[in-house]
């Protein structure tokens, strides 16, 4: 198969998952041009490493490289913003109240979108991606885990910890 | 028929619930703990409020369309690039009527000489640009990844017959990342590499082919068809080659970064 075939096949696959890899990319990097220079590495990656592509879903698979490309920069790049991750061995529902009869947080007071913005990129990096894959790119936990190659366990715990975290941090800025 | 879960089971499947990660059976189970647990269905609401948000309200980046064209253009060169036989000749890189070589009063005196060796430098060239590329496959790109240049210098003694100067740029954007040697053109050459960001750039080093300075010994730039900027200068007693796929005229700070010290 020569060269031509091959990139016809790859930008076939590749490119109309291009927003969800540049989505991921931005949300990682938390920065518009440092996510472009991510998704143009990874699109280059995963061009070379296209011949390995065994097929499946072509989505975790790009996203897959595009996350480790963002971390790689990242580490090179923002060494300061990578913080130490959270044991994920513990107890994955251990922070959530067994009783959830808190009256205030029936009262969350679901904030704007800058809001929701802000408070989703303040999340620590791993838990921020679990919460796009999921609910922006709309990934089922077995792609989610495919993506960040944890076990779909894991993937069970961040999501649950992230939205846990998310609606804390909703309720310490809204409710009066 | 199903059996009851307890409450603390169907807490902590909650958000898989949410997620529609249930099989049937246990989907079943899950709704019928939720009718008698006002608990868990006021969670269940909070967690689906907040879901809904997310997925409504934050922000789906879409891509640039600058980074969409910017793909268009690299991603059939990137399957080029690889292959020596779709590097174009030296010659074709070169920007129109001499504006690599006027370099007045040297000029005249140097002509010939490159008239004799313009195929040498096709060769050169491609060699240059194959060996970057065979470079940048993974594990290839240093035999020292060292970010100093009081180690990196020292390692080539002994395993090239010149000195190599090593120089640190990170102050101005280019971090040292290490050396290798490669042969290039049948000679040995010290191979400085660095990066800015995600772009590695190689500095290829050979002792000087024509026994002193190329005529166009400040910095000439070139582009290559398969995405690569080639910069080559000469000061001498060596001539230098540094390629990458920054952009020319990042590629050309890193040159002006380099002879400025």
């Amino acid at each position: 198969m020569g060269p031509n075939t091959d990139t016809a096949r790859f930008a076939e696959m590749a490119l109309p998952h291009l927003d969800a890899a540049y989505n991921l990319a931005r949300w990682l990097t938390r920065d518009p041009a440092d996510a472009s220079d991510v998704v143009q590495e990874a699109m280059l990656r995963a061009l070379r490493f296209f011949g390995s592509f065994r097929g499946g879903s072509g989505k975790s698979w790009l996203l897959a490289i595009v996350r480790n490309t963002a971390i790689d920069w990242m580490r090179a790049n923002r060494p300061a913003q990578i913080l130490p991750a959270p044991t994920d061995d513990s107890d994955p529902f251990e922070n959530i109240p067994a009783e959830s009869d808190d009256p205030e947080a029936a009262l969350i007071r679901i904030g704007d979108r800058q809001q929701l913005d802000r408070l989703i990129a303040a999340l620590p990096a791993e838990f921020r991606e679990c919460l796009v894959l999921r609910e922006l790119e709309e990934l089922s936990y077995k792609e989610i885990a495919a993506v960040t190659g944890v076990p779909i366990g894991t993937v069970m715990s961040r999501l649950s910890r992230a939205r846990l975290m998310l609606q804390r941090a909703l309720i310490r800025e809204n409710a009066q | 028929m199903t059996q009851i879960i307890d409450h603390a089971e169907a807490h902590a499947l909650l958000h898989a619930a949410l997620d529609g990660e249930l099989d049937a059976v246990t989907q079943l189970r899950f709704d019928a703990h939720l009718a008698t647990c006002p608990d868990c269905t006021a969670e269940y609401a909070r967690l689906k409020a907040m879901s809904t948000a997310i997925r409504t309200q934050a922000t789906s980046y879409a891509a640039p369309a600058e980074l969409r064209a910017a793909l268009a253009k690299a991603i059939p060169h990137a399957v080029e690039a690889p292959k020596p036989s779709n590097v174009v000749p030296f010659r074709r890189w070169l920007r129109p009527a001499g504006a690599g070589f006027a370099v007045g009063a040297a000029l005249a005196a140097s002509l010939a000489v490159l008239i004799d060796t313009r195929n040498a430098d096709d060769m050169l060239a491609d060699t240059i640009v194959t060996a970057h590329v065979r470079a940048l496959q993974p594990g290839h790109l240093t035999d020292v990844q060292i970010s100093d240049q009081h180690q990196v210098k020292p390692w080539f003694d002994g395993k090239i017959d010149f000195a190599p100067p090593v120089k640190e740029l990170s102050d101005q954007g280019f971090d040292l990342v290490g050396g290798r040697l490669d042969y290039i053109d049948g000679r040995e050459a010290a191979v400085i590499v660095y990066r800015r960001k995600l772009h590695m750039i190689d500095l290829f080093v050979t002792r000087a082919r024509h026994g002193g300075a190329y005529p166009d010994s400040f910095p000439a730039a070139h582009a290559t068809p398969s995405g690569y900027n080639v910069v080559r200068w000469s000061d001498g007693g060596q001539d230098y080659w540094a390629i990458s796929d920054l952009n020319r005229n990042e590629l050309g700070d890193f040159a002006k970064a380099w002879l400025g010290r």
